[in-house]
């Protein structure tokens, strides 16, 4: 490998590490406030990506019916369940937020799909389009068992993966897109040549992760989240509710996996399913931050990207099996580091 | 037998008439789908070690079975060695992946043993498909039927034998497993580390055997697979796969063994079903049985998460077992001379970041003494006992025990010298009897390991270790009925079980968190009479407790805290009288 | 006068075993009302029950209305404010974000809450001096003035407080009844759950003695503080 063609690959690492923070820092982010590790983030991703691309070609995304259905779903539950607790009043503002605020975006989309349109508008709308899966899923899947253990929420977490996966391939077929870059410029900046593309990627994530920064250390909504990361109980006796913060956790989390949706589909050509494996790669960088600290998983997730260009450099067809072969040494540093301070851990 | 327990045990009676008697009714179709069922099954049975019992669990058993299933493959087709050598290596390579696997995660939190399964699960599945040796994604075939002597299991119906032969073996030894020693720490898993490591139970050596027995029963299912399809590629290896091994255990009842093939069975059929119906309904069959059956698997865990089997059972009545038979005493330790100095807290101090718990606390307990620990909430006593049994570890200070700087010690190794202890929210395995609780407390005491278990060459230390868990429940005035579960019982009788449970350890020091806590006042009187005579043995007891009619009369010499802080310690009339006790106890500074 | 709180014949439970066994009291507006008993009594579960933490059978009025009905989150909105024995503080966010988080169910305009943070770091001015400090960082007692504070931001009308001396030292326990004793002034409602009897029962109007979860005794603060039979309930036999 020549000094050039390193460049060359680290500049393709970062771009694509830089994809992988923006969802690592999701699955964090939904992790501490909600103790749900959503396996189905990078669905949400791709999905955001196949939109984009059907927009592109003037065509009326599957997305459309994916939302219309969960939504639909969604409010069948919980209006069943609001029945049951005996507060049906409840049922018109629920409908309002999670089945009427959802169709705007989906009318929209029936409307406009077969016109031209700006590509500003067209990311803007399949980014909208996706927004409310996140929430909308969390009221479905995980809202009935909030209280249950970890290891549940993962396996129904794993379980809804799968259930996107075969609903991504009725509504958007098997085969795989590329949407159109950003934009098509290419720099050369040191001796080697970067494309505004990926400029515009490494951009985009340091904005997003600047605004969660902002987000968290200045808004009430923020603060309301941490503190239920921090302490359930104490936020429920501030009148925070979980499932609202769970909600908004899973909102800002659809919208960090639809901002690293639009960045990646000019980078490579998703499918259906491509969600789940580029969800893994950035959950390798969220296990380095231990699924607590968003820095390190930043970094983590950065790291992976630039393993998998020059893994991919190397023999493509053991991409995956080098990047996740990588978690062996990671956690067997984080057991190392993890057994010497258990024991505060145990205090109740 | 008597009547009950026939009926207990006619669905396994009844199971087994089927299974023998299947082949001669049933067609050829019926005989494959069940060998797929025992397959699946032989998965199940693991997970439901893993997850319903062990509360661990993993997305990467389709890969294990993938391991097996491609190593015999590959010795036969490539070699053409023997299948049973195939056998050899498909349980090492299962066994070393899931030991390396689990070194480097069962140390962590809940979630990281599964997402490393999966990643596991995504990295073989790669590398089947891009091995050239392998066959790539075309996979190998013409592996060769496995073949005993003279027999040869080429048939469906021949494999029919050898698949269930094998399924019924594997659950029996999982079910005498279960029932042994180490069993019985598997099932005390769910109750938290700090209970088992309190009986000197090595929580992460029982999480990893744990672990690996599941991956080796996922090899072995891969083995059978290989010989009876003849054929290995990539597809039935996949992460989707291990979700319908989890599926299949988790609908079936993960919490009994006999859920790993209701489970299987159900799923097999109800799979088969989809496959018949939907392509008449819609041309996109497949996606759609993916998208039923991950929605079915949600709708379970949130609505039915403890199975088929948990359901059936509520129905039949329970099996009435026998009183534990008399056996051999257990061998006694050498208690130390009466007297003799047996724990020594010197200068202990305990902070929680700002906030010091425990400041500078000294007190000594002789061998043959009852010390009470007293205090109002929040001066530190919980804290100070959890210093001394090592599940904290002090900020300064040291402790001894029985000449032994212990301060660094974790509650395992204390709990192996000699020191048993109760806790003050009480911590038992409410769905394991009295009786296997108490056995719990004899772990140390006895050796056998999972082999053992398995192939039951524990008896005769089985039944020392239930007479003498017979014994102490006996003692505790709990020995009526010792198959009653344990979460039946009165809060109060679940502390007094506790202190039986400590008691199976033969401790020389006794710490016991508010033992007299929600007893009747003829029961706190018997635990009174209890703690007098294990003092007559020569039993050492530290108690932290807030009846002080219980402790006045009980105690040789009592050691009071406030804030954190020694206040006194003195006889009991001496503290009794003692201004500075009331005001603490009433508050005399307002 | 209606009173404030008004519960009848609270039942909660675990599972099988009920750690609260028909308890029925009364708080008018402005009152001190103090729970007293020994460890195990249900005291804390008893709290939890009031507050919606954990469910329960018998009536709960508030200000007239039926709480059974409600969640912990519309508790809090109806200024009913639990401070609980675990301080559930924020430990990895600041003194002052926690005191930000006590008045979310509030949504107060900027000047209100100003004012009121004001008042909060006059009462605490500990507090003010550890206020960009972590929470976890701060000593028992200061994370009993924030766990108070953080309850005061949200201006409640009854305040539930569960052991507020735990583990504290004579000199700041006595710092915290002063501040409960005042707390009356400004009119808030208050029930005290305590160990520390004398403390209570000198601070408070009214007292109940809970035993296995069940009312022993109740009657006035001034009266029951006489009664040699809780020195016996709390020492054991004559002391």
């Amino acid at each position: 490998m020549t000094a050039e063609i390193a460049l060359i690959l680290g500049v393709d690492g970062i771009a694509t590490g830089a994809i992988y923070v923006l969802v690592a820092l999701g699955i964090v982010l939904i992790f501490s406030v909600t103790r749900v590790v959503f396996v189905p983030f990078g669905d949400l991703a791709a999905f955001t990506a196949l939109t984009l691309a059907a927009l592109q070609s003037g065509q009326l995304p599957g997305t459309v019916w994916l939302v219309a259905v969960v939504a639909g779903l969604t409010l069948l539950a919980e209006a069943a369940r609001l029945v049951r607790s005996g507060r049906a009043r409840k049922i018109p503002s629920f409908a309002a937020v999670y089945f009427v605020l959802p169709m705007i975006p989906v009318l929209l989309c029936i409307a406009l799909a077969q016109t031209d349109m700006p590509m500003a508008i067209e990311v803007i709308l399949a980014v909208l389009l996706v927004l409310p899966l996140g929430p909308l899923l969390n009221r479905l899947a995980f809202r009935p068992i909030a209280d249950a253990p970890v290891l549940v929420l993962l396996i129904v977490a794993v379980a809804l993966h799968f259930a996107l996966a075969g609903l991504g391939l009725i509504f958007f077929g098997p085969e795989g897109f590329r949407t159109e870059p950003l934009s098509d410029a290419i720099y050369e900046i040191g001796g080697t040549v970067v494309s505004a593309q990926a400029m515009l990627v490494v951009l985009a994530s340091v904005v997003f992760m600047g605004l969660l920064y902002l987000f968290f250390e200045f808004t009430h909504t923020g603060k309301a989240l941490r503190a239920t990361a921090v302490n359930r109980v104490g936020a429920r006796l501030m009148g925070i509710r979980p499932t609202v913060t769970g909600d908004v956790a899973f909102l800002l989390a659809s919208l960090l996996a639809g901002v690293a949706g639009v960045l990646i589909g000019p980078i490579t050509s998703i499918y259906y399913d491509s969600g789940f494996l580029f969800g893994l790669k950035a959950f390798v960088g969220a296990i380095i931050g231990g699924l607590v600290s968003y820095p390190i998983t930043a970094l983590g997730a950065l790291f992976v990207g630039l393993l998998e260009s020059y893994a991919s450099f190397w023999n493509s067809a053991f991409k995956e099996v080098v990047i996740f072969s990588f978690l062996i040494p990671v956690l067997l540093w984080r057991s190392i580091s993890a057994a010497s301070h258990e024991e505060e851990e145990e205090e109740e | 037998m008597s009547n009950s327990s026939l009926i207990a045990r006619l669905p396994l009676i009844a199971g087994l008439l089927v299974l023998v008697l299947l082949p001669s009714f049933a067609g050829t179709f019926a005989v494959t789908l069940m060998n797929y069922i025992g397959i699946y099954a032989l998965v199940a049975l693991g997970l439901v070690l893993l997850t319903g019992i062990g509360g661990l669990t993993s997305f990467g058993q389709a890969s294990f079975v993938g391991v097996g299933a491609y190593s015999t493959a590959w010795l036969t087709t490539a070699y053409g060695l023997s299948p049973w050598a195939g056998l050899v290596l498909a349980l090492v390579l299962t066994g070393v992946a899931a030991l390396v696997i689990g070194t480097v995660t069962l140390r962590l939190g809940g979630h990281f043993l599964p997402l490393s399964t999966i990643a596991w699960g995504i990295s073989i599945y790669f590398l089947f498909g891009n091995m050239d040796s392998l066959g790539r994604f075309g996979g190998l075939s013409g592996v060769p039927p496995i073949t005993l002597g003279p027999i040869s299991f080429a048939t469906n119906g021949a494999m029919y034998v050898l698949i269930w032969i094998t399924v019924c073996i594997s659950a029996l030894l999982c079910w005498n497993l279960l029932r042994s020693r180490e069993g019985r720490a598997i099932r005390s898993l769910r109750g938290g580390r700090i209970m088992s490591e309190s009986f000197g139970i090595n929580t992460f050596r029982i999480r990893l055997y744990t672990f690996v027995i599941a991956a080796l029963l996922a090899g072995l299912s891969g083995w059978l697979y290989a010989h009876m399809s003849r054929f290995v590629s990539p597809a039935p290896f996949d992460v989707r796969a291990s979700i319908d091994y989890l599926f299949m255990a988790i609908s079936g009842g993960s919490g009994y063994l006999a859920g790993a093939i209701v489970g299987s069975a159900f799923t097999s059929v109800a799979k088969n079903f989809l496959q018949d119906v939907l392509p008449s309904i819609t041309s996109n069959a497949g996606p759609f049985e993916t998208v039923i059956f991950s929605v079915i698997f949600i709708l379970l865990l949130q609505y039915a998460r403890t199975g088929i089997v948990a359901s059936v059972q509520r129905w039949l009545p329970r099996r009435a077992l026998p009183m534990p038979a008399e056996a051999e005493e257990m061998p006694r330790r050498v208690m130390p001379e009466p007297g003799s100095l047996m724990l020594e807290v010197d200068k202990v101090v305990k902070r929680f970041g700002g906030l010091v718990a425990v400041n500078e606390v000294d007190f000594t307990v002789r061998t043959g003494e009852i010390v009470a620990l007293i205090g109002p909430n929040g001066a530190g006593k919980s804290t100070m006992f959890n210093l001394i049994s090592g599940v904290l570890g002090p900020t300064e200070g040291r402790v001894r025990f029985l000449g032994q700087d212990i301060t660094s010690y974790g509650p395992r190794r204390i709990a192996s010298l000699g020191l048993s202890r109760t806790f003050q929210h009480v911590k038992l395995r409410p769905t394991m009897s009295l009786i296997d609780n108490v056995m719990l407390g004899a772990y140390r005491r006895t050796s056998s390991g999972f082999l053992a278990g398995a192939l039951r060459l524990n008896q005769a230390e089985e039944r020392r270790a239930r007479h003498e868990a017979m014994r102490q429940l006996r003692r505790c005035g709990l020995g009526d009925n010792p198959h009653e579960l344990a979460g039946n019982l009165a809060l109060g009788q679940q502390r007094i079980l506790e202190i039986a449970r400590a008691l199976a350890a033969d401790p020389a020091l006794l710490l016991l968190d508010e033992p007299a806590a929600g007893l009747r006042r003829l029961e706190k009187k018997a635990l009174a009479d209890l703690l007098r005579s294990l003092r007559g043995e020569g039993v050492t007891i530290l108690l932290v407790e807030h009846d002080m009619e219980f402790v006045m009369d009980l105690v040789d010499r009592i050691v009071v805290m406030e804030f954190g802080s020694k206040l006194t310690e003195g006889l009991p009339a001496d503290v009794r009288a003692d201004k500075r006790v009331q005001d603490a106890y009433l508050g005399g500074t307002a | 006068m209606t009173a404030l709180l008004e519960v009848n014949d609270l039942h909660v439970g675990y599972g099988k075993v009920e750690a609260v066994r028909g308890v029925s009291m009364s708080i008018q507006p402005g009152q001190i009302v103090t729970v007293i008993g020994p460890n195990g009594a249900g005291k804390t579960t008893m709290l939890s029950a009031l507050m919606g933490l954990l469910p329960s059978r018998g009536t709960i009025r508030y200000e007239g209305q039926d709480l059974q009905r409600l969640d912990v989150e519309e508790r809090v909105q109806r200024k009913l404010c639990l401070v609980p024995e675990k301080r559930e503080l924020f430990g990895e966010m600041s003194v002052a974000d926690n005191l930000l988080l006590g008045a979310y169910s509030r949504r107060y305009k900027s000047s209100d809450f100003q004012e009121r943070l004001a008042a909060v770091y006059e009462q605490f001015p500990r507090l003010a001096e550890r206020r960009r400090q972590q929470a976890n960082t701060l000593s028992g007692g200061e994370r009993q003035m924030l766990a108070l504070g953080r309850a005061l931001m949200s201006q409640p009308r009854l305040l539930l407080l569960d052991e507020p001396s735990l583990g504290l030292a004579p000199l700041i326990v006595r710092e915290i009844f002063q501040i409960i004793a005042s707390l009356r002034k400004a009119g808030v409602s208050i029930l005290l759950v305590e160990q520390n009897a004398r403390a209570a029962l000198e601070t408070a109007d009214y007292g109940y003695v809970l035993e296995t979860g069940e009312i022993a005794h109740h009657g006035p603060a001034q009266e029951l503080l006489q009664d040699p039979r809780l020195m016996t309930a709390y020492l054991g036999g004559a002391a």
